[in-house]
């Protein structure tokens, strides 16, 4: 090997090698923790998440709010759309990982996902706790106008745009989250003021970016962590529906109606 | 509050012009019979129609089998959609997963399906400033220095695109070389080299051009585009598949360059 090898650099992770074997790690380290000498037995998952995520190990508040957001988060329910697809999956017996991959694209999105995350994270960065620049960023959100694979926003982002009022689960993650969290406690004092502005109730989305701005994660890396959050839901729920089988998921059998493109009214 | 009444009123609901399966009878795709209507139309004259609602002639389904054929179906797996493939091979992983993911993977920012998007806007949003008498020049440089490059020049890797010369040889015999896009495509070229900023064509804004001289909005072009790498992505997962689980390009532990904090205690801390 003359020549200079390519590396993988990482601020993340360092291994160092078994000595009968270059390729095997002997020593693997998080952040400069030993993961299998010493984190492991003693962290907890959300602490290693955090570690993982920030590079440091977490205040006792912090890890305690990623442990219950992560809680809150794990399954949306049957119903949603991230794991309705994992669920499509399952039910025709698709491979386990292809359960996972369709609750990652749907669950991605701006309606309820983890793109509309992003974006209300951006609102926090923007806003922080300044009510008057929220109410001027929801009435009168930037306009973006470079086209991008992400569609136009619809609705302001962590705000749900078929909800009648703030549904029970978000009010009573709201009311556990800020415990752990002056962010959440100040999102749960002005809630009404925001929803006023936005035109709609706060959605679970909007709890999550307000964790996640709360925990100091950017919109890329609360982007990452909600579609990682997301999915023990859909993993239980594909595999339940794999086992009940297609006969008795949905189909939807009449509720297809085909007509004409001239027949259809624009939305 | 709007509330739920659009969920309401969609419950068991969906109307739709785009087609349907009729079990045991027939398929509808735009308002056409699949076994009727299509006879002799191929597989990409059929995609283009479901994907923009337009039968397209002999020859722009020629143009656009081209523009994949020549430009999207590189079989090299240290391309990075492409890697994922074939690393879905060499873990033994199945085919579709692989596949799916290094599409998804596609829809990257430095290549595919980001520079497609922007680039096909990019020339419709300078024909519609040029046609009310903007400078080119000036609105180069307004490109420049709003989103810090012009989409669809500039390559990484190399900087000389060599999908371009057989594409355009592909659209001369066409007759699609001399069309307004791929002509203001090359005139951006011409002003970016006034202008001294190195940054010659790639294949991202060439493509776009020839798509929208045949009247594709932006959205029907990335439509178009999702596909594009999967001829490549094949061989990469085949080949891997062929030779020894676990033989891709593997990596040492030394090959991780460690950059984080030092050694420290988790007691400690």
């Amino acid at each position: 090997m003359s020549q200079k090898q390519e590396v993988i650099h990482s601020r993340i992770w360092e291994e160092t090698p078994e000595p009968d074997n270059p390729f095997a790690a002997a020593g693997c380290f998080c952040a400069g923790y030993d993961v299998y000498g010493e984190l492991l037995g003693q962290a907890g998952w959300a602490e290693y998440l955090y570690l993982l995520f920030k590079g440091e190990k977490p205040a006792p508040a912090q890890a305690r709010l990623l442990e219950n957001l992560a809680v809150a988060l794990a399954n949306p329910g049957p119903r949603e759309a991230s794991v309705h697809a994992a669920m499509s999956g399952g039910t025709g017996g698709s491979t386990h990982a292809s359960c996972l991959m369709a609750a990652l694209a749907v669950g991605a999105g701006q309606l309820g996902g983890a793109h509309e995350v992003a974006l209300a994270v951006a609102c926090w960065q923007t806003c922080g706790t300044d009510l008057t620049a929220w109410r001027e960023r929801l009435q009168n959100p930037p306009g973006d106008d470079a086209i991008d694979v992400w569609p136009a926003m619809e609705h302001p982002p962590g705000f749900d745009p078929h909800g009648a009022s703030c549904a029970t689960p978000v009010r009573q993650t709201l009311a556990v989250l800020k415990e752990h969290s002056g962010i959440l406690a100040w999102l749960e004092r002005q809630r009404p003021d925001l929803e006023a502005a936005a035109g709609h109730p706060l959605g679970m989305t909007g709890v999550a970016a307000a964790a996640f701005f709360e925990l100091g994660l950017d919109a890329d890396q609360a982007e990452m962590l909600h579609l990682l959050l997301c999915l023990p839901g859909a993993a239980v729920h594909a595999l339940e529906q794999r086992e009940y089988g297609w006969r008795r998921f949905p189909f939807f059998g009449d509720g297809l109606q085909l007509v004409d493109q001239s027949d259809l009214q624009p939305s | 509050m709007h509330g739920p009444q659009r969920l309401i009123d969609s419950e068991d609901r969906w109307i739709t012009a785009m087609g349907a399966w009729f079990p045991g009878r027939t398929v509808v795709l735009r308002g056409k019979d699949l076994f009727r209507d299509f006879q002799g139309l191929p597989w990409m004259g059929l995609l283009l129609y479901g994907i923009t609602g337009r039968i397209p002639d002999d020859k722009q389904i020629r143009l656009f089998e081209g523009m994949w054929s020549i430009c999207t179906s590189f079989p090299d797996p240290r391309l990075w959609n492409n890697r994922v493939a074939a690393l879905a091979g060499t873990a033994r992983s199945t085919a579709t997963l692989g596949l799916g993911a290094a599409i998804a993977v596609s829809e990257a920012t430095i290549y595919g399906r980001r520079p497609d998007i922007k680039a096909v806007d990019l020339l419709y949003r300078l024909q519609r400033q040029l046609e009310q008498g903007a400078d080119l020049d000036q609105l180069v440089r307004e490109e420049l220095k709003a989103r810090h490059g012009v989409t669809g020049f500039g390559r990484p890797i190399h900087k000389n695109d060599e999908r371009i010369p057989p594409m355009l040889a592909l659209a001369k015999e066409l007759g699609y070389a001399d069309g307004t896009y791929v002509r203001l495509a090359f005139a951006i070229e011409e002003s970016l080299r006034r202008g001294r900023w190195r940054m010659n064509m790639n294949i991202a804004v060439l493509l776009a051009a020839l798509a929208a001289d045949q009247g594709f909005s932006c959205r029907e072009y990335y439509h178009f585009m999702v596909l594009s790498f999967s001829a490549g992505m094949f061989p990469c997962h085949i080949d891997a598949m062929n030779k020894p689980e676990g033989t891709l390009f593997p990596l040492r532990c030394e090959r991780i360059a460690y950059q984080g904090p030092a050694r420290r205690k988790w007691k400690d801390t």
